[in-house]
């Protein structure tokens, strides 16, 4: 109790005021904004939080990452286009209802959804962070090591049907991380001979190479559109009521986004698919799913809201970022010397709790936002495609310049954003190169420490967690094969997948 | 869109035109740099296998190597996606706004950040085809906009124009300090 109400006075500060409305009021404007999303957002503000402190910055951009779901739903239901990646399974059943004549409701229940999602993890992770101070400590270097390759195999694996592509590019992000000298024995690795390169890879640098600056690229290359969005006519006040009828499935879905959220490198996509499924076995009207049920809108948006808050507890509890934006995040706890781990739940648990209480107030921000001005974000997502480009390499430029004020950053950054341009044509993934980079540092460092200490290999798993951990590896390999085996005895025809289900990921 | 069928699909991407000539050339990067290994990294004596400085390199080439052969295998023996080049002249287009990228980049500790990033944003704006005054004027104001919220009020680290210089005491510092 006591570290609750000292994680209030943390946040009772005007500057953490200024900074969560700017992250939650922006983070809904830019997720609404089909072609841009939370990732190039929070690459593009990362060095400007740089300069501010901890809790400042991480508020801000806790509050893209919290609200740019509520804003990607507008547009995944008045157009038929995702806002953001993870707003897709929100267009089956919204866009069917817009047609229908019910946009109004169906904004309404999303946005009622997705406030319950929301607050239902962090009310979830209030009651679990004592329990975490209790594990956390048992994480020791081997155990941080696995759960980094847990969290690394997990992220390859779920890319299927591209397993190799990003096998590949979360080694390219581990062989990024290796370049240039080295801090234990200052070796040179991989640097040529180029002063440049000594200093190694920034991840700020490749972070918003590969989202934002090939955002830029892509939408400046590509031909013009600007989406024709028709203004909605009513209170959201009345439509927001209807999520009480619906409270099976809105718990049941934020409980399929806790716990999808904590396990790296699973995340909004399985957390919205599981808790649709279940809605729509669930239901006494599973027809309509698809064609515009209300169920499905609530299980897919309750879903998507509840992960950000869960994939808190691994960057927090463990240092692991299981996903892109969390990994971003980490880089604001390095510069500010807070090393996100298990002492951070020991130590500092009031500003774990800081955090906590900021995600409420966003999501109440959020709301209330979205009640009061969806007119006015109708036409922010009618901005034209390429006169976003011009934006988005506007403010690139303030991203990598005022890292060191450099050059050759911007170039390097460049040359990631035609890297990031490429991947997006071809449909290929970007997490798998950032988080190779950062899981990639993390195992470096842990199994350093660990192998000081182990005589035999068995030595490495001789306690619990770490038994556990390695079983868990084992186990996903040997599930993933056999999943293989039986998807390749009952495959489905080729036409009868969606192909583009994964088209707008990771903007 | 079709409806996804199972979890498995969920995670399904598919192969576009042009996967073959990435697949192509990210294999020969990764080979470049498994040639390159002995030269560039360093074992140390008397120091365990995992605390070698030369380990973490070693092995994440050598992944980017089996998993670059066997993307590159999944794509041979595929069928073929027309429309292989036209990709890659989209690819190639985009160096254009990467030269764009870059002259802005050279031109903003001359000319100023705001000289230069409303200059950038009109210009950019025009080569598009956005040539009425009201999107030209959309322009330049958004890039005065940025300059506003970046350097006049969250003071990010962006050098003073040299043109600065040439302006009169009072002025110089206003400007060094807030554009």
């Amino acid at each position: 109790m006591e570290a609750l109400l000292s994680g209030i006075e943390l946040l009772a500060r005007w500057d953490v005021v200024a900074a969560l409305l700017v992250g939650s009021i922006g983070g809904v404007m830019i997720g609404s904004i089909p072609g841009v999303g939370p990732a190039v957002a929070i690459a593009i503000l990362l060095p400007a939080t740089f300069s501010m402190e901890p809790i400042v910055g991480l508020t801000m951009l806790l509050g893209i990452y919290g609200s740019s779901m509520y804003g990607g739903a507008l547009p995944a239901i008045l157009i038929n286009t995702p806002g953001t990646a993870t707003n897709a399974l929100t267009t089956y059943d919204g866009y069917p209802m817009t047609k229908a004549g019910q946009a109004r409701r169906a904004l309404a229940l999303a946005y009622s959804a997705s406030f319950f999602g929301g607050v239902f993890a962090i009310i979830c992770l209030i009651f679990l962070s004592p329990l975490l101070a209790l594990v956390a400590p048992h994480f020791g270097s081997r155990e941080i090591f696995l759960a980094a390759l847990l969290g690394l195999i997990l992220v390859i694996l779920a890319h299927r049907g591209q397993i190799f592509a990003a096998g590949m590019l979360a080694a390219f992000g581990m062989f990024l991380n290796s370049v240039g000298m080295e801090p234990v024995k200052y070796t040179r690795r991989f640097t040529f001979d180029q002063n440049w390169l000594v200093g190694g890879v920034d991840l700020i640098v490749v972070v918003l190479g590969l989202f934002a600056l090939s955002q830029a690229f892509l939408l400046l290359a590509d031909k013009d559109s600007a989406p024709e969005a028709q203004p909605i006519s009513g209170s959201m006040w009345g439509g927001m009521k209807e999520i009480f009828g619906l409270k099976r499935v809105a718990t049941a879905a934020s409980g399929f986004g806790v716990v999808m959220g904590m396990i790296p490198g699973v995340g909004e996509f399985t957390a919205q698919f599981m808790s649709y499924t279940y809605a729509q076995k669930t239901s006494k009207k599973p027809e309509l799913f698809g064609k515009g049920s209300p169920e499905g809108l609530v299980a897919s948006e309750a879903a998507n809201n509840a992960v950000p808050g869960a994939a808190m507890i691994p960057l927090l509890a463990l240092g692991i970022p299981g996903e892109a934006l969390t990994a971003m995040m980490l880089s604001v706890f390095y510069v500010h010397n807070v090393v996100p781990g298990p002492q951070l739940f020991q130590n500092n648990l009031d500003f774990v709790y800081a955090l906590y209480i900021a995600m409420i107030l966003l999501n109440v921000i959020v709301l209330i936002f979205l009640i009061s001005s969806t007119n006015a974000l109708v036409k922010v997502i009618t901005i034209p495609t390429r006169f976003l480009g011009v934006i988005i390499l506007t403010l690139s430029f303030i991203g990598v310049y005022s890292l060191r004020n450099s050059v050759t950053d911007c170039a390097v950054a460049a040359g990631f954003g035609v890297l990031g341009l490429v991947l997006k044509r071809l449909n290929l993934p970007i997490v798998p190169i950032i988080l190779g980079m950062v899981l990639g540092g993390i195992m470096e460092v842990k199994l350093r420490s660990a192998m000081a200490r182990v005589k035999s290999p068995l030595d490495f798993i001789d306690r619990p967690i770490a038994a556990i951990l390695a079983a868990l590896l084992v186990l996903i390999i040997l599930m993933h094969l056999r999943t293989l085996i039986r998807e390749y005895r009952t495959g489905l025809g080729e036409a009868e997948q969606d192909h583009d289900l994964h088209d707008t990921q990771m903007r | 869109m079709t409806h996804i069928k199972t979890l498995q699909d969920l995670f399904k991407r598919y192969r576009r035109p042009g996967d073959l000539v990435f697949a192509v050339l990210f294999l020969l990067f990764a080979l470049f740099l498994l040639i390159n290994l002995d030269g560039q990294t360093t074992w140390v004596n008397r120091t365990k296998l995992a605390a070698q400085p030369a380990f973490w390199p070693t092995v994440s080439v050598w992944l980017m190597t089996i998993f670059a052969a066997l993307h590159l295998f999944g794509s041979v023996v595929s069928p073929r996606i027309e429309g292989r080049w036209t990709e890659v002249i989209f690819w190639l287009r985009s160096l254009e706004y990467v030269g764009w990228f870059l002259i802005y980049v050279l031109l903003a500790p001359i000319g100023g950040y705001l000289l230069s990033t409303v200059a950038f944003a009109t210009l950019l704006a025009f080569r598009l085809g956005y040539r009425t005054p009201k999107t030209l004027a959309a322009a330049a104001a958004s890039g005065f906009v940025i300059v506003l919220v970046f350097k006049t009020f969250l003071q990010v680290k962006v050098p003073g124009g040299q043109i600065y210089e040439s302006l009169p005491d009072g002025l110089r510092a206003f400007m060094l300090t807030y554009f």
